[in-house]
């Protein structure tokens, strides 16, 4: 059944990880379905497309949002920071490597928006309680570790933070986050 | 689950998008955070026509303490009037409930004055407004005008807002330093849709109850105010029995079944949250007379980072 009208295309631009990605597409494009098959990141992950289960979950100026939640024409005025702007397997960001060191996954589907999630809640909150780690990723569903190894994970990220000094965070949330955290600029 | 094709409109003021929706009609809708929308739409629940894309308006997005109220525009995002420490310190229910809405991420997104149009009684942010009787600014083709919360919510996600009319703030009405607050829901995870919740404010002259109301939230068809003043009035306020509002509160209950809980349960559950919310907010009334200013409690603070190292 084709469609009774052909739909418009709009030309959208939209800065990722720092480079600015254009793309000719139907206003209706998530920018979940806009990173991954009109930019080719395929890192972030579309699970329930509803807004529950986070791992969709990409920084917008810093903040983490649901991709899902949001059309990728929407996103035009800002900066957006996918799992691929987290740091690369040579150089992992500090959440990453925490990931990898504590086993906080298992098949990695729900991954990228933990790492987004994580890192963004750091920036504001750099030395979480156990607790405090757990709230932070209630919001994020992962159906392999049972979580434990997450929370691990999270408070591993923090300690490596700490160790590695005031802004050498990801440097992925932007200045105003690490400013507001009380860190110098990346 | 993708959104059916629509139309993508981006004004860039309000009398922009109040004429395309003017437009458009029945066939539009507005745009803002989009947390409850975009769902409905992957989910094709609804497919609009024409999407009026508010995220580009200049000058809805302020947060501004007056005499009276707490304005809140229309591009206010949740996470942000959470942390807005005037707004705080204004009406400190605001931050109490906010933290209960949804998850961070999502509250990063989505904005208070949306989850108000989209009135859902199952959404904190109405049963707020309900609670200080507060007012919905409107703009449309007729000019602004102002719509009491009483007047707005119709029913569940229904209200008086015309196709071709924007809600371009809301205002939460101070309550008056005799006034205290509190908040309580429970849901099966934090930031789920709550199973009940419930918001309470109690008003404390010469030392005894002088007023006593509850607003409530996932066990009522439409957001809107209880007043159980005859229950309790003239009682001081650590020495009322508040399970006498047993009454009140049950016949304005409406619970349904679902997955989570029985009708039952969720008013037993409501009640108790009354029982609860009523007691916390007498006792903030006493602290707000005794000069203490708000009761600031610890973990309402927010963005202070923590002293001390990491915790292992």
């Amino acid at each position: 059944m084709s469609d009774p009208v052909p739909e418009e295309l709009l030309d959208v631009t939209v800065t990722v990880n720092d480079v600015p990605r254009h793309a000719r597409v139907p206003a209706r494009r998530l920018l979940s379905d806009f990173l991954r098959h009109d930019v080719g990141l395929t890192g972030t992950h579309v699970g329930c497309e509803h807004g529950v289960c986070g791992a969709c979950t990409v920084l917008l100026d810093g903040a983490p949002v649901r991709a899902c939640l949001m059309f990728a024409v929407t996103a035009q005025a800002h900066r957006i920071t996918t799992v691929e702007g987290l740091g690369t397997v040579e150089a992992m960001g500090p959440v990453q490597q925490a990931f990898t060191e504590c086993h906080g996954l298992q098949c990695g589907f729900c991954t990228p928006g933990f790492l987004t999630t994580v890192t963004a809640y750091l920036e504001d909150h750099p030395h979480p309680t156990p607790d405090e780690a757990r709230e932070a990723i209630s919001g994020n569903l992962c159906r392999c570790t049972g979580y434990q190894n997450i929370v691990k994970s999270v408070l591993r990220a923090a300690e490596i933070r700490a160790a590695a000094g005031p802004g050498a965070g990801s440097g992925a949330t932007g200045d105003a986050a690490a400013d507001a955290a009380g860190g110098s600029a990346p | 689950m993708k959104p059916a094709p629509f139309v993508h409109h981006a004004p860039r003021t309000v009398e922009e998008a109040v004429e395309v929706l003017g437009q458009v009609g029945h066939d539009g809708k507005v745009l803002a955070g989009g947390q409850s929308l975009i769902p409905i739409l992957n989910m094709r629940l609804a497919s609009p026509g024409h999407l009026v894309d508010i995220n580009g308006v200049a000058g809805l997005d302020e947060v501004a303490v007056t005499a009276d109220a707490v304005r809140v525009g229309a591009l206010v995002r949740h996470a942000r009037l959470e942390r807005d420490d005037p707004a705080y310190a204004a009406t400190p229910l605001l931050r109490r409930v906010l933290r209960h809405v949804a998850h961070p991420v999502i509250r990063n997104r989505g904005t208070t004055v949306g989850s108000i149009a989209h009135a859902d009684p199952a959404g904190e942010m109405p049963a707020v407004l309900a609670l200080t009787e507060g007012v919905v600014e409107v703009a449309g083709p007729r000019g602004r005008r102002e719509i009491p919360c009483h007047d707005f919510f119709l029913g569940a996600l229904e209200t008086s807002l015309a196709p071709d009319e924007l809600a371009v703030a809301v205002r939460f009405p101070l309550l008056g330093a005799h006034t205290g607050t509190a908040f309580a829901e429970r849901a099966r995870r934090h930031g789920d849709y709550a199973l009940a919740g419930v918001a309470a404010a109690v008003t404390v002259d010469d030392g005894v109850v002088s007023s006593a109301r509850l607003s409530f939230v996932s066990v009522t068809d439409v957001p809107g105010a209880l007043d159980v003043t005859e229950a309790v009035r003239g009682q001081e306020p650590d020495e009322v029995d508040w399970s006498a509002c047993d009454d009140l509160v049950r016949g304005h209950l409406a619970p349904e079944d679902d997955i989570h809980a029985t009708a039952e349960y969720r008013a037993m559950l409501a009640a108790r949250l009354a029982h609860l919310t009523l007691a916390e907010a007498a006792a903030d009334a006493v602290a707000l007379q005794a000069g203490s200013g708000p009761r600031h409690r610890e973990h309402e603070a927010v963005g202070v980072p923590r002293e001390g190292g990491p915790a292992a």
